[in-house]
């Protein structure tokens, strides 16, 4: 019967010391470590979220990308167009100018010869006048003495000649 | 996931690997003394009492006075042969406070002479006896023994290593932050987590954070003092949780915090039970006795699993004793060994009883009214 009859003494220090050691483990174990568990989950929660999150944001970025590379390839393709455009402008109007340059260039080098043709006759028939008037003044040198008279006479007579 | 799952278990073996030999260590001097034992002294407590008896009479083993001995409380605590720890006696008597030390008893065989009566310690009870060394029962009955005994003692060693154990892991925390635990911390969190998210939610609901500190301490105070008393020597072998006692303050603990926590629903189901109303002076008696079964069930049952537990174990003990035989030994401290394992897992399963058990009756009694959900 000693062992199923509850003995007063064992009653009372049992109480006391399981409530001191609730009241102690309480305030310094059983708080702190809960709450460093409730922390830890909490940021553990707050980790997820947050990579879900950035997950999201990567995803809106990775479309977002997907645009902006798109949009830039539809840049490049317009800008290469334009540009071959404006090359084959350019080309054209190059080919054209160089065209009527080397027109514009053709007709007064045509001039240009023309002229100097025309000057080099001229100087050729100066020339020419002035070696048959000498020849003409070796030959006729005693036979003209009024040397003046001479040369009128003769470049009258060179006048009316026509080397064409 | 496995690397660590081996290790652990490979921990655990070898926990259990040093349990076994130390018990074995006991039990082989037990068995190296035993053709000696009416004369030398035994290194085992188990046998303590058998020597003694011997030793002055040639008795018969008397196996059930050893095994009530062992799992009773004592004045002092024995450690090995003759040697043990006098603890102080501290008597509530009519005259006052009588304070020393149990040594004064020679193990019940001297008087001691107090400051009021004279005092003798028969079987653990301590009577007032008159000169002529007769027991005045009519005085001993109001003497009240508040003495710190070998059950007190082992409380407060329990008490000790739970404060040590989980202050050290709360710094860890301090320490750590939130980051994954270490060491102890790594060891008893799970367990602290177990008592939360499968003891104290499923019951209490959102409440439960009012109730972990409870909860938490009843757990680890009754597993420590489980285990504890499966320890077969010094600081271990008191039968704290196998004490009638001990389990009826941990009890009416529950009980307190179930019935101040009380909502109207739960008294309701008390005194207006739902039944005809005729039959109310039978089911109120009923749902009032209930109130009480309850922790009264908490309370038998850690006395009687644990007890039973030390019984068990000793009685495997006692009938090397029994037969006079070392051949016995190589079946019984097989047994002891697997016994000493079974209950080892009764230590916890215990303790996790009565913790989930008081979790759902203070969550019963936080009950709320199941029709308010409607009208919201």
């Amino acid at each position: 019967m000693d062992l199923v009859t509850p003995s007063i003494g064992l009653v009372f220090w049992s109480s006391i010391s399981f409530l001191i050691l609730m009241f102690l483990l309480t305030k310094f174990a059983w708080k702190p470590i809960t709450a460093a568990l409730k922390e830890r989950e909490e940021s553990i929660d707050s980790a997820i979220k947050q990579a879900e999150a950035a997950r999201e944001q990567m995803m809106a970025l990775k479309s977002d990308n997907e645009r902006l590379l798109n949009e830039a390839r539809a840049e490049r393709d317009r800008l290469l167009k334009e540009a071959n455009e404006i090359k084959e402008q350019i080309l054209a109007k190059a080919k054209q100018d160089a065209k009527t340059e080397g027109e514009k260039l053709i007709l007064s080098a045509k001039q240009a010869i023309e002229q100097e043709k025309v000057n080099a006759l001229n100087t050729l028939k100066q020339q020419v006048a002035i070696l048959s008037v000498d020849m003409a003044e070796k030959i006729l040198e005693k036979q003209l003495a009024d040397r003046g008279q001479q040369e009128a006479y003769i470049n009258d007579n060179l006048k009316s000649i026509s080397l064409n | 996931m496995t690397p660590i799952t081996n290790r652990f278990s490979a921990k655990n073996t070898v926990k259990a690997a040093i349990f076994f030999i130390l018990s074995l260590i006991t039990i082989t001097q037990v068995m190296a003394n035993e053709p000696e034992v009416a004369t030398t002294n035994v290194t085992s407590d188990s046998v303590a009492t058998a020597s003694h008896e011997e030793s002055k009479h040639e008795e018969k083993f008397n196996t059930s006075e050893v095994i009530m001995e062992h799992i009773a409380d004592a004045h002092d605590w024995h450690l090995w042969g003759h040697t043990s720890f006098h603890l102080p006696v501290i008597l509530y008597t009519d005259k006052g406070l009588e304070i020393f030390s149990s040594g004064k008893f020679d193990h019940g065989h001297a008087v001691h002479a107090g400051k009021y009566y004279n005092y003798k310690n028969v079987h653990e009870h301590i009577k007032i006896v008159d000169a002529a060394g007769n027991i005045d029962e009519a005085a001993s009955s109001h003497v009240i023994d508040f003495s710190i005994t070998k059950n007190v003692a082992s409380l407060l060693v329990a008490f000790t290593f739970l404060l040590i154990i989980f202050i050290s892991v709360a710094n860890g925390y301090k320490k750590r932050g939130i980051a994954a635990p270490k060491g102890l911390g790594a060891w008893l969190e799970p367990i602290i987590l177990f008592v939360r998210d499968d003891i104290a939610r499923p019951n209490l609901g959102d409440q439960y954070h009012r109730f972990m500190p409870y909860l938490l301490t009843v757990f680890f105070f009754i597993w420590m003092n489980n285990v504890l008393g499966l320890v077969p020597f010094f600081p271990g072998g008191a039968n704290v949780t196998g004490n009638i006692a001990v389990t009826l303050v941990l009890a009416v603990f529950t009980f307190i915090l179930t019935n101040i926590n009380g909502t109207k629903t739960y008294w309701s189901h008390v005194f207006t039970p739902h039944v005809p109303g005729w039959l109310y002076p039978l089911m109120i008696p009923v749902e009032i006795i209930g109130l009480f079964t309850k922790p009264f069930a908490l309370m038998i049952r850690l006395f009687a699993n644990i007890t039973a537990g030390h019984i068990l174990v000793l009685s495997l003990v006692c009938l090397i004793f029994i037969f006079k035989s070392m051949m016995v030994a190589s079946v019984s401290v097989p047994f002891v060994i697997f016994i000493s394992v079974i209950e080892l897992l009764v230590a916890f399963i215990q303790a996790f009883i009565f913790t989930i058990l008081s979790a759902l009756y203070i969550g019963m009694a936080l009950e709320k009214p199941h029709h308010e959900n409607e009208h919201h």
